[in-house]
């Protein structure tokens, strides 16, 4: 029987390694805790219903193999020394394959240190900020539109509708919103903007009174800016409750969320640039369709997806593709098929730059403008007002 | 109106929050020479407790302030046995220790129930409106409540006899006892008031901005510039300072980005301790 054991036991190994499907595990962390809690966990959710769907279907297959979805995850308290932290422990206690961003550029930023000194991929979503693509990495490949091109389409728009408008920009001092106004300041001048006031604040900023008093002295008849959810809708209540006249309101990465509607009246006629919005309709060459998604994740989560879900489902797909592509796991052979993708999904075209010096970064992807406005029956909803051709509704200006 | 004069108004509305809250704190270390370090987490509790009892009754924000003060005085004793009692009388040191531990144990505890997202206390009043600005009904009910409360601290010290043992201690805690005052009940009173103060201050917080357990630090930082502009254990004197920042905040964020607020109000506590080491109002009134 002695004797027997061991070509059993390769025999059983055999068949486990070739019947069965292979688990291959990715790693992140979440936000399930501080100011980046409410767009992180969208992410988060866009991600599980990417792996619950994969893992139902079968797993990926590559090179005659099936790889099953884990995901090892960790609440990174929206801190960067957490980050630090608990993407080395992903790697090298955790020994995962491949890596999630987490969400927000400068959370990224410090895990994009971490993962391409272990050289390993992670697809970066809910990080839109561009100057870490130049820094000479190899494996960080970015899901969203880059920074710069974020508040352009709304400098296009307002142009159409009022180009004597006097812009005032307040934002969060953090690197992605501070990479998305610079490139935007200087665009609305190069448009003949009046830029009547700019300033930025502290990310944890909870009075803004200061600021709203500000923008009322400089006569600023719109305001671009903003962050992520915590200030971004701190901001427009205070804007709100203190009656600041302005003709148009857009602020960053808040108003996407679906939880923006329970500002109530507060919530009405802002504009967030957005990375997907559900009336996008893209013929997806690969995945569900924007339509499946959405209905999926609403049946999942008893709510619409936010363009953060849609990046979060979306890295997976990517990742997805390139690992068929690649028919293999191996790190080089899927940073080549990256590099390589050129694929339209439900979220977009997605299309990485291959040159040195801005390697990952995404140059496929193109952002639509949103808006919340009330329907017929008074009920608060995001409609698409930009580019023109994509629009589910006209543009409100002003909004009072 | 001129942006300089609305925001110096929104100055001295958001001062008041500050005067009350540094109330707490400088009675506590006035009275017992007790810096309390558990000062920002109770703050925090208050916001805390102001969330919970709105969303239980949802009747005005402002009623349920004295709700608030009774479970803060409750609070007040609790901590007190826990930590400070056996603290009195030993170096500054130990008692920092010890509520610098109570802090981080309420701290940690918050952090488990609530997490550390922002929360928001969805009660709005209705404000007025001058020309182009707008000031909130909540900042001004706020601002009442917190003038509302020192005045009713100032009529309890001077005008009833806990309030005057609460001064007798706090002038020389031996003759006190000689006159038959009990030291540890009045001591353990004027946390409790100081811990009900603090968390009444985050409950008027709470009505005005979004709030996470950390909230409580910021307040805390402010706290110690008021107590030191106002001189120890006068709380009529820690509203007015409290105010006086509040319109210091006002009169310069129209000419400077507001991030560097912080820059100039610890450059003026360090100014103020270095030049009136025991209080502006203190030094007028010697």
């Amino acid at each position: 029987m002695k004797r027997l054991a061991l070509p059993i036991f390769l025999v059983v190994a055999l068949f486990v390694t070739t019947g069965f499907a292979q688990n291959l595990t990715l790693g992140f962390t979440v936000s399930n805790t501080g100011a980046l809690n409410v767009d992180s966990v969208e992410q988060l959710h866009g991600f599980e219903l990417w792996r619950d769907q994969v893992n139902a279907a079968g797993g990926i297959k590559a090179g005659g193999k099936s790889y099953k979805i884990q995901f090892v995850s960790y609440d990174d308290e929206s801190n960067t020394k957490r980050v630090q932290q608990l993407y080395s422990r992903l790697i090298l206690q955790d020994k995962a394959d491949f890596l999630f961003s987490p969400y927000s550029s400068s959370l990224t930023a410090t895990a994009a240190i971490v993962t391409e000194q272990y050289e390993k991929i992670m697809l970066t979503t809910g990080a839109a900020e561009g100057k870490t693509y130049t820094l000479g990495n190899h494996y960080l490949f970015q899901m969203f539109t880059p920074g710069a091109e974020y508040l352009k389409g709304v400098l296009d728009m307002l142009k159409t509708k009022d180009p004597k408008a006097a812009v005032a920009f307040v934002y969060e001092d953090a690197s992605f919103s501070v990479a998305v106004v610079n490139p935007a300041k200087e665009y609305a001048q190069k448009l003949g903007f009046n830029v009547a006031f700019s300033e930025a604040y502290a990310p944890n900023t909870t009075d803004f009174s200061a600021i709203i008093d500000k923008v009322i002295a400089s006569k600023s008849t719109v305001l671009l800016g903003g962050g992520h959810y915590a200030d971004g809708s701190t901001l427009a209540r205070q804007v709100y409750s203190h009656k600041v006249p302005l003709k148009m309101i857009t602020l960053l990465v808040a108003p996407d969320s679906p939880q923006w509607g329970e500002l109530g009246d507060a919530a009405v006629g802002v504009i967030v640039p957005s990375q997907w919005e559900p009336q996008t309709a893209f013929k997806a060459q690969y995945g569900p369709s924007g339509a499946e998604f959405a209905k999926a994740y609403t049946a999942k989560y008893n709510t619409p997806p936010s363009y953060e879900s849609a990046g979060g489902y979306a890295s997976g797909l990517v990742l997805q593709h390139a690992i068929e592509q690649a028919g293999s796991t191996d790190t080089a052979k899927v940073a080549a098929a990256l590099n390589a993708t050129d694929i339209t999904t439900f979220y977009g075209r997605s299309k990485f730059a291959t040159e040195a010096n801005q390697h990952g970064l995404q140059v496929g992807h193109a952002m639509v403008l949103a808006q919340w406005q009330k329907d017929k029956s008074g009920k608060l909803v995001k409609q698409v007002v930009w580019p023109l051709a994509a629009k589910s509704a006209n543009l409100v200006y002003p909004i009072h | 109106m001129s942006g300089i004069l609305a925001s110096m108004i929104d100055g001295l509305l958001i001062g008041s929050v500050y005067g009350l809250a540094a109330m707490g704190l400088s009675l506590i270390w006035g009275v017992m020479d007790v810096i309390n370090l558990t000062h920002g987490s109770v703050i925090a509790l208050g916001m805390f407790g102001m969330y919970i009892l709105f969303a239980a009754f949802p009747v005005n924000a402002y009623f349920l302030l004295l709700p608030i003060l009774a479970a803060g005085l409750l609070l007040g004793l609790v901590i007190y046995w826990i930590s400070v009692h056996w603290v009195i009388g030993r170096s500054q040191l130990s008692s920092l220790l010890s509520t610098f531990a109570v802090n981080m144990m309420i701290i940690g505890i918050g952090t488990a129930i609530w997490s550390t997202s922002p929360y928001n206390v969805n009660f709005t009043l209705r404000g007025f409106t001058v020309g182009a600005y707008t000031f909130t009904g909540n900042h001004i009910a706020a601002a009442t409540a917190a003038v509302i409360i020192a005045l009713a601290l100032e009529l309890f010290l001077y005008r009833t006899r806990p309030g005057k043992a609460i001064r007798a201690v706090a002038d020389n805690r031996e003759a006190a006892e000689l006159m038959g005052i009990s030291s540890t009940m009045v001591l353990a009173l004027a946390f409790a008031i100081g811990i009900a103060l603090a968390a009444s201050s985050g409950a008027l917080v709470s009505t005005l901005f979004p709030f996470t357990i950390l909230s409580g630090a910021g307040y805390q930082m402010k706290s110690f510039v008021v107590t030191v502009l106002a001189g120890l254990g006068k709380p009529l004197g820690a509203l007015a300072a409290g105010v006086l920042l509040g319109l210091l905040e006002g009169a310069v964020t129209p000419f400077i980005a507001v991030s560097w607020i912080p820059l100039i109000e610890f450059g003026l506590f360090v100014v103020v301790l270095v030049a009136f080491p025991k209080g502006i109002f203190t030094r007028a009134t010697a």
